[in-house]
C-alpha cells in the first residue's frame, strides 16, 4: 500500500476547500489540485480538516485493571475519537511514579500504535500526597515526562504543592491539579454536586467551594514559585472567575473541562444511576452554561475527556459505592460539536484550539497540535461537521461501557484520522 | 399502587388513604387472641438488611408472619463493596431463591432505587440511607390521624438532624401530600443544602429557632441526634444541642395542650428530647411503635397479595 494519502476537497479547520497530501509522516502538499499519483484518495467534500486532538486526561487502566480498559483499546478508543496523542494518567496500579513505570506506559503505547500515549507522572510517591514522587527522574526518562498529577486525589497539601512546583521548573514541567479539597469534599463519600438534589436525595455533597478553594491557592502559589500550574476538569463558574482573574493578573495557569460538563447537569442523578457519577461531580446549569462562556473567551484552555472506563460490576454498586468516572474519547467531538459549535459559541479554528493546539502546548508535545501547513507532522483529524450520532454504547471500541451519552443524538462525527500520516480510523472505523 | 414502594413519591393521597383503612384494620389484629391472616400464606419476603436494625427489621418480620408469609431475615451488614461484591450481584443471588417481596435496608442513599431497577418482585424501601424510610413516615403519619384526625391545616414541627435523616425526608412529604403545614427546625448546620430553595417548591418552612415554631405546633415530631454526628463538627457539644434544640422540660410547656410528642426512635434521652416529654401522656412514641406492624402489614398486604389472598383476608 502506497504510504502516500491525498485528502481531497477538505476544509481546511472549516475554511475553504483544500487537498492535503500526506507522505512520509509529514504534511507534504497543501493547495489545490495536488498531484493524486501513487497515492490513496480521500474523498473529503465537506468534511472538515482539524490538527489531530490530544487529550490532556485519559485514564486507560493499564497497568492494574485490564479488564476496564488496556493501553491498546484506550489507543483504540482514542483514534476513533480523533486523538492522535492522549496523556495516560498516573492513578493506575501500580502508580506511574518512577521512570520504569512511565516509560512502560509510552512502551505499550508504541506497541499499540493508534495513538502516541504520553504518561503523566504522579506529583506524589504512591498518590499519598505526602513526598514527592522522582519527578526529575520520569522527566529525564525516555519517556520525557512533562505532565504530573496525582489525579482521583488533590495534591491538598500546601506545602508539597508548593514545592512540586517549585521542582518541575528545572525542566518545564507542569502540575495538574485534581481541585478537590478534602476536608470539605471528602474521598470516597462526597459523591455529587452539593445541593438542592444532593439534599433531597440524601447524597454527600462534593461543594463547588471544595474545588475552589483550591484553585484560589494553587494560582497563588504558581505566582509565588513563577511556575506553571494546570487545573484538571474545572466544574464550576467560581473556579473559571478565579482563573480568569489569575491569567489577568499575569500567572502561568491553563485549565481544561470535560465535555460531560459542558452538557450535562446535577439533574441527571435524579434516577440514582452511577454511570453518571464522576469526579468532579456534573454541576447545575449555571455552572455549566460558565464553562462554555470560559471555553469561548478562551479563560478554560481545552477540552480534555477524563475518559474513565470501569468493568460494569464496578457501576453496579449503590451509588455513593459505585466507581467515579465516564466513558469521553468516542464522543468528545461530538460534544463539542453540539454544546460549542452548534450553539455558534466557537468555529472550527476555535475547536483545533481547544481539542488540539492547546492541550499539545500545555503537555509539552512537540509533534502534535501543530497548524496545518506543509512540513508538519501528518497528524489529522477529518470530521463530518453535520452528522447526526446517535450514540450506542455497545458499538465502543473501549472494553468498558459506561457511556454516559448512550441513546443520545449528538452532531458532529469523526470520519478518519491519521497518526503521523497513516490512518488509523477512516469512515469511522478502525484500520 | 406502583409495583414497589421505594418513596412518598410513589404513593398518591388515595393510596396513603388505602394503605390507612388497610392499616387500621390489621391494627385490629394485634388485639386478637390470635394474630394471624391468611393473606400472605404461601408467599415469601426476604428482609435484607445491610444495616443494623432492630426494630425496623422486628416490624417487618411480625407484619409479615401475622399475614402468615414466610419470613426471612438477612443480614449483609457492611457495603457489598467491602465484600467485594456487587449490589446488583448481592440482591440477584438473595432473589434467585424464588421470593415473592423482598424489604431492604442500606447504608447508601438510592440503593432501594437501584435493587428495584434490576428486580421483578415488589421492592419495600425500609430505610436507604439519608434518604427515604417511607414506611415510616406512613406510620407517623397514621399515628397523628389516629391522634388529630384529619391532617389537613395541621402544623406539624419536625426537630432535629435534617441532614442525615431519612425520616424527615419521608415525612415531610407524607404529611404535606396530606394536607399539614410543616416547619423543620434545626441548626444551620443541620439544614440539607439547598433546603431554602427546597422548601419552597415543596410548601414547608424551615426555622433555626424552635421556641418560636412549638407553640403554633399541633404535634412535634423530634428526631434522633446521631452520635458520630458530634464528632463531625455539626455542632459544639451535646449540651449546646440540648439547649438549643431538645425538646426539654421547659419547653413542654410552649406545646398545646395533648399535642403529640413523636420520636422514631431509639431515643437519646437527655439529648434531643428529655425523658418527660417522652412519657408524656401526650407521648406518641409506643402508639408509633404498634402503628408501625399496622402499616407494615397494610404495606405487604397491598403490594403482595393477589385477589385470592385479599377473598380470604375479608373471609369471602
Amino acid at each position: 500500500m502506497s504510504d502516500k494519502t491525498l485528502i481531497r476537497g477538505a476544509r481546511i479547520l472549516g475554511g475553504e476547500p483544500a487537498d492535503l497530501l500526506l507522505a512520509d509522516g509529514a504534511i507534504a502538499g497543501l493547495g489545490t489540485d495536488l498531484d493524486a499519483t501513487g497515492a490513496v484518495v480521500v474523498e473529503a467534500a465537506g468534511l472538515v480538516a482539524l490538527p489531530g486532538f490530544v487529550d490532556l486526561h485519559t485514564h486507560l487502566r493499564q497497568p492494574g485493571r485490564e479488564d476496564a480498559e488496556t493501553i491498546l483499546t484506550g489507543s483504540q478508543a482514542a483514534a476513533v475519537g480523533g486523538y492522535t496523542a492522549v496523556l495516560a494518567m498516573a492513578n493506575t496500579n501500580p502508580v506511574t511514579d518512577t521512570a520504569e513505570a512511565a516509560e512502560r506506559v509510552l512502551d505499550l503505547g508504541v506497541a499499540a500504535g493508534y495513538v502516541d500515549v504520553q504518561p503523566v507522572g504522579a506529583v506524589t510517591k504512591d498518590l499519598e500526597g505526602h513526598e514527592l514522587a522522582e519527578l526529575g527522574l520520569m522527566a529525564r526518562s525516555r519517556a520525557r515526562v512533562r505532565v504530573f498529577s496525582d489525579d482521583g486525589k488533590c495534591v491538598h497539601d500546601a506545602r508539597v504543592m508548593r514545592r512540586a512546583l517549585e521542582y518541575v521548573k528545572a525542566f518545564g514541567g507542569v502540575v495538574s491539579q485534581h481541585a478537590q479539597d478534602p476536608s470539605l469534599a471528602p474521598y470516597g463519600s462526597a459523591c455529587c454536586h452539593e445541593g438542592e438534589i444532593s439534599g433531597q436525595l440524601g447524597l454527600p455533597g462534593w461543594p463547588g467551594i471544595a474545588e475552589e478553594v483550591i484553585v484560589a491557592r494553587d494560582v497563588m502559589l504558581a505566582r509565588h514559585t513563577g511556575s506553571r500550574v494546570h487545573v484538571a476538569h474545572v466544574s464550576t463558574a467560581g473556579s473559571v472567575e478565579v482563573v480568569r482573574w489569575a491569567k489577568s493578573q499575569g500567572i502561568d495557569v491553563t485549565c481544561e473541562v470535560t465535555p460531560h460538563h459542558l452538557i450535562l447537569t446535577t439533574d441527571e442523578l435524579l434516577g440514582y444511576d452511577p454511570t453518571y457519577k464522576v469526579n468532579p461531580p456534573l454541576r447545575p446549569a449555571e455552572d455549566v452554561q460558565a464553562l462554555r462562556a470560559a471555553l469561548a473567551d478562551g479563560t478554560i484552555d481545552a477540552v480534555a475527556t477524563d475518559h474513565a472506563p470501569h468493568a460494569k460490576h464496578d457501576k453496579e454498586h449503590a451509588f455513593v459505592d459505585a466507581a467515579f468516572g465516564m466513558l469521553g474519547l468516542e464522543t468528545a467531538l461530538s460534544v463539542v460539536v453540539t454544546t460549542m459549535v452548534e450553539t455558534g459559541l466557537l468555529d472550527w479554528a476555535g475547536v483545533a484550539r481547544v481539542l488540539s493546539t492547546n492541550p499539545a502546548r500545555i503537555a509539552g508535545l512537540d509533534g502534535h497540535g501543530h497548524e496545518i501547513a506543509v512540513g508538519a507532522p501528518a497528524n489529522i483529524t477529518l470530521v463530518d461537521p453535520s452528522a447526526k450520532v446517535t450514540v450506542d454504547r455497545d458499538a465502543s471500541v473501549s472494553l468498558s461501557r459506561n457511556n454516559p451519552w448512550h441513546g443520545r443524538e449528538l452532531t458532529g462525527a469523526v470520519h478518519a484520522t491519521f497518526l503521523r500520516g497513516k490512518a488509523t480510523v477512516m469512515e469511522g472505523k478502525l484500520q | 399502587m406502583k409495583k414497589h414502594l421505594l418513596s412518598i413519591d410513589d404513593l398518591t393521597v388515595d393510596d396513603v388513604h388505602a394503605l390507612f383503612e388497610t392499616a387500621a384494620e390489621m391494627h385490629d389484629v394485634q388485639r386478637r387472641d390470635v394474630k394471624k391472616l391468611p393473606a400472605l400464606r404461601g408467599k415469601t419476603v426476604i428482609n435484607l438488611f445491610f444495616e443494623d436494625s432492630t426494630r425496623t427489621r422486628s416490624s417487618f418480620e411480625i407484619a409479615g408472619k401475622w399475614l402468615s408469609a414466610d419470613v426471612i431475615n438477612l443480614s449483609a451488614k457492611g457495603s457489598s463493596t467491602s465484600k467485594g461484591e456487587s449490589l446488583r450481584d448481592t440482591v440477584l443471588t438473595v432473589t434467585a431463591m424464588g421470593i415473592d417481596g423482598l424489604v431492604m435496608r442500606h447504608s447508601a442513599s438510592g440503593a432501594a432505587h437501584q435493587v428495584a431497577g434490576w428486580l421483578d418482585i415488589p421492592v419495600i424501601n425500609a430505610g436507604d440511607g439519608t434518604h427515604e424510610h417511607p414506611t415510616q413516615a406512613l406510620l407517623d403519619a397514621y399515628t397523628l390521624t389516629r391522634r388529630l384526625g384529619s391532617l389537613e391545616g395541621r402544623h406539624i414541627a419536625i426537630v432535629g438532624d435534617l441532614t442525615h435523616s431519612r425520616v424527615f425526608r419521608s415525612g415531610v412529604k407524607c404529611l404535606t401530600k396530606l394536607g399539614a403545614e410543616v416547619t423543620v427546625v434545626a441548626p444551620p448546620t443541620l439544614m440539607p443544602s439547598g433546603i431554602t430553595a427546597w422548601s419552597k417548591d415543596a410548601g414547608f418552612a424551615t426555622s433555626y429557632d424552635v421556641d418560636a415554631v412549638l407553640p403554633t405546633a399541633d404535634a412535634v415530631m423530634m428526631l434522633r441526634v446521631q452520635k458520630e454526628r458530634m464528632s463531625g463538627g455539626y455542632f459544639p457539644t451535646a449540651r449546646e444541642y440540648t439547649v438549643g434544640y431538645g425538646l426539654t422540660r421547659s419547653r413542654l410547656a410552649l406545646l398545646k395542650e395533648g399535642a403529640p410528642i413523636l420520636h422514631p426512635g431509639p431515643m437519646n434521652r437527655g439529648l434531643e428530647i428529655a425523658p418527660e416529654a417522652a412519657d408524656a401522656a401526650s407521648s406518641a412514641v409506643l402508639d408509633q411503635v404498634s402503628a408501625g406492624v399496622a402499616i407494615r402489614m397494610s404495606v405487604l398486604y397491598h403490594l403482595l397479595a393477589g385477589p385470592s389472598a385479599a377473598a380470604a383476608t375479608t373471609g369471602e
